[in-house]
């Protein structure tokens, strides 16, 4: 099993949940956070002064898929997200070790 | 042409009081409440950070209030009643002697307005004008320190300047003939010098410079300013007293004003940043309401144009230019666009108050452009010090009783859960 981590647009995160249940995977956990890649940050004027926003709004999906999954699942997650310029995000893929479904103690495949 | 002393009568016949008139300035007076408690409030409030903004808030409304109850226990009859030509006398202590039947006189010989009116409608005027300075020293001063300064500096700034510019005849720049139609001078330089005073002596805020202090709710400075905008209708056409065509000249360069300054300072941005801002907007339509409040009632439609966007101009400098040369922390601008608004307009009235540039002529004893300039020069000079001297006196007061500022943890915290124990919003 994998826990896909991408950072998105928050905009494309209809987008990416269609794309991701269209591939099969059942549940995702979304968090907003806020951080820069390659985009960097923007300026922002208010009166004389000037700020740096360094920090960009994004989303985080978290998901977790089986193996067979995996492919299917970062391939709708790219479609969904790309808007082809600087800013729309990454995806990190790490293995899971195990996985508990709390209601029914399933383990494993069974819980996700 | 200013506003004027309560009559007495008592040898002539009895003057006209116009029910259009009472309705007008009773109308009037709550537009300039309305200007203050939500308008400037609002405007202030969305400029600082959301850890302070019901700690400006609460100043706004507290200074407001405070300066009312003043005003009705002395300031009325210090400011216009008898006396010299600094100060007036303590006659009316407590409003002792206006009653239902006791009149003030309006610009029109034998029409007047029940006293009460005018004693209510002033007293907006010195409510808001204390309520203006807190905007400079926001985010960080002591709460009682702000009570404490603005009932000093109302006692010995607001009310003799406001006596000497408004009470006729024997007011020291009334009788020279000085042109404040709606407070220009006593109003808005009186409250930006207090301010800039004050952002020296209390400090600049922690981390200003490196860490972000942009304004926490852009919308609510444009409802603010949106407010002001409607409110500044009664500061400005009301200060003519009568329901008339005064008020309607007043009423017009007040619209016709503030629209050319929202469009100029827009248009600074947008050449000078590449973008208009919304906070922009809302500094020009505050720059022009200031540069023409002492102008309405005597510059026609044209030299309104040409004074709210010449203020636009001033005021762009004064946040950018000037705030940096006087490297104070005026956090919200009251020297930047009350200050140096207040100054373009009081001279510029001198300038479009011309007759060949649409005026109404020049104050009494003025028959040149040049005169009149130099005695709304005179009147800014002897504002600036006057109440800067005042300023520095009444801060130094109450750094003394119990220092001028928070402690830097409760800075840091923020003003609204250290000093009032209450926070704006969940999480």
């Amino acid at each position: 099993m994998k826990l896909i981590s991408c950072i998105i647009r928050p905009y494309r995160l209809d987008e990416v949940r269609d794309a991701l249940a269209a591939a099969g995977v059942s549940g995702i956990t979304v968090t907003e956070v806020r951080g820069f890649g390659r985009q960097k940050g923007h300026t922002e004027m208010y009166r004389g002064a000037e700020y740096v926003v360094d920090f960009l709004p994004k989303l985080k999906v978290d998901v977790v898929v089986t193996d067979e999954q995996l492919d299917g699942a970062l391939e709708a997650i790219q479609q969904s997200a790309r808007t082809g310029n600087v800013g729309d995000g990454k995806i990190f893929v790490s293995p899971v070790e195990q996985v508990v479904r709390i209601r029914t103690g399933e383990l494993d495949a069974d819980a996700l | 042409m200013l506003l004027v002393s309560p009559v007495s009568h008592a040898a002539e016949a009895a003057p006209t009081v116009d029910k259009g008139d009472v309705a007008w300035m009773l109308t009037s007076t709550l537009l300039v409440l309305l200007m203050t408690v939500p308008g400037l409030a609002l405007f202030y409030g969305g400029l600082v950070r959301s850890k302070n903004v019901l700690s400006i808030l609460m100043q706004v409304m507290t200074v407001f209030s405070m300066i009312v109850v003043l005003w009705v226990i002395y300031g009325y009859t210090l400011a216009f009643n008898g006396g010299n030509a600094f100060i007036g006398n303590l006659d009316k202590l407590f409003l002792k002697g206006v009653t239902k039947d006791s009149l003030a006189a309006t610009f029109t010989t034998g029409v007047a307005l029940p006293e009460y009116v005018f004693v209510v409608f002033q007293s907006t005027f010195a409510g808001i004008t204390g309520a203006l300075i807190v905007g400079a020293f926001a985010e960080r001063m002591r709460f009682r320190a702000v009570l404490v300064f603005c009932a000093l500096w109302f006692t010995f700034a607001y009310l003799p300047i406001a006596h000497m510019v408004w009470y006729g005849p024997d007011g020291f720049m009334f009788a020279k003939g000085a042109l404040d139609f709606a407070g220009g001078t006593v109003v808005h330089i009186n409250a930006g010098i207090a301010g800039l005073v004050g952002a020296y002596f209390v400090g600049p805020r922690l981390g200003l410079g490196r860490e972000s202090m942009k304004p926490h709710n852009v919308t609510f400075t444009m409802v603010g300013a949106a407010i002001l905008w409607v409110g500044w209708f009664g500061f400005n056409a009301g200060s003519n007293l009568e329901s008339n065509a005064g008020a309607a000249l007043a009423f017009i360069n007040t619209l016709v004003a503030t629209a050319a300054a929202v469009l100029v300072w827009l248009l600074i941005e947008a050449v000078h940043k590449g973008k208009p801002s919304m906070v922009g907007g809302a500094s020009g339509a505050v720059a022009g309401l200031v540069a023409i409040t002492p102008a309405c009632g005597t510059v026609g439609p044209m030299g309104s144009i040409a004074i709210g966007a010449a203020a636009s101009l001033a005021c762009v400098w004064g946040v950018t230019g000037l705030k940096k040369l006087l490297r104070a922390d005026d956090a919200l601008d009251v020297f930047g666009v009350h200050g140096v608004g207040g100054i373009v307009g009081a001279l510029l009235t001198g300038v479009f108050s011309a007759p060949m540039l649409g005026g109404t002529g020049y104050g009494s004893g003025n028959s040149t452009m040049l005169q009149q300039v130099g005695v709304q020069a005179l009147g800014v000079g002897v504002t600036l010090v006057w109440s800067g001297v005042v300023s520095v006196i009444a801060y130094l007061v109450v750094k003394l009783i119990f220092g001028l500022r928070v402690s830097a943890e409760a800075e840091r915290e923020g003003l609204d859960i250290t000093s009032h124990g209450e926070s704006a919003y969940e999480g």
